[in-house]
């Protein structure tokens, strides 16, 4: 394990925009290149890629205008990891204990996809405003070779 | 329709792909069970050999439709699932894991007709 090579340090994202339906599988293509470059496992890949397409989806459906999917590697401690934030300014969530419940959905949804999101991470946070928007950061994270 | 639907040895066979929109999935639910009422199938195998991302829309969508070709007398088997999607499938799709799997479509042919053998006789 080299010191250079596993310090602190934040790299420059990629930003989906997501307005559109087939921007869900850009976004999830998106990340699952930046997994592999890092050298995650597949099943970590899987986890990436299933979570992105949960909270784009989420903005698409749950928002009247979109949102973005900015993804990143992150490394802290020596190991390096991906980073999925997703920022929009729609109408917000008035519940977000309820949101978070397996069962929870205000459109006829099928509910089950934030709390999924956040057993599949290793890391999961989100803040939401009514009238000012939802954000949601994730992280998960590899090994350090 | 996106995804062809198969028959095979008195057996319907999909197999989904990947980067599926949702009104393809939902349409691939209307066009199997279409299939099954129309004519009678003795079983359905759903491939997903194709498929790394299942989601909590594909999950139910999937899970819906085996359900539904169960009531209307099919025996439902899916199969080709790769070992890193059902670890993120505990996750986000528990309800697909009580929906019978095989490893590949030779195993769930073979089991479909044991199945339906044991019922005939
Ligand atoms: N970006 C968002 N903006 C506003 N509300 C959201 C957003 N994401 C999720 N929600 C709310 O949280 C609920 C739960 O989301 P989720 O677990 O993904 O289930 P589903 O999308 O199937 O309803 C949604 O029904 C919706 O009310
Ligand atoms: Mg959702």
């Amino acid at each position: 394990m080299s010191d250079t090579k596993c310090k602190s340090r934040d790299e420059s994202g990629v930003v989906v925009t997501i307005t559109e339906e087939w921007h869900v599988g850009k976004s999830q293509r998106a990340v699952k290149m930046l997994a592999l470059s890092i050298g995650l496992s597949q099943v970590s890949i899987y986890s990436l890629a299933t979570s992105v397409s949960e909270l784009a989806n989420n903005l698409f459906f749950h928002t009247n205008y979109g949102g973005t999917i900015t993804l990143k590697v992150v490394r802290k401690n020596g190991r390096a990891g991906i980073e999925i934030a997703a920022a929009d300014k729609g109408p917000g969530i008035a519940d977000l204990d309820s949101a978070m419940l397996d069962s929870f959905t205000t459109n006829g949804g099928l509910g089950g996809g934030l709390p999924g999101v956040e057993r599949l991470m290793d890391e999961f946070e989100i803040a939401s405003q009514v009238g000012v928007g939802t954000w949601v950061v994730a992280r998960k994270w590899g090994k350090c070779s | 329709m996106k995804i062809a639907i198969l028959k095979l040895r008195g057996i319907l066979l999909t197999s989904i792909q990947d980067d599926l929109s949702d009104q393809d999935a939902l349409d691939f639910q209307r066009d199997v069970l279409q299939k099954i009422t129309d004519t009678e199938f003795n079983g359905l195998v759903i491939d997903i050999t194709a498929m790394d991302v299942v989601d909590s829309f594909m999950a139910r969508v999937i899970n819906d439709t085996a359900i539904q070709a169960k009531m209307l007398g099919t025996r439902v088997i899916l199969c080709g699932m790769q070992p890193a999607v059902a670890l993120t499938l505990i996750e986000m799709g528990r309800e697909l894991l009580g929906v019978e799997t095989a490893l590949n479509i030779d195993q769930a042919f073979n089991r479909l007709e044991m199945l339906i053998n044991e019922q005939e006789v």
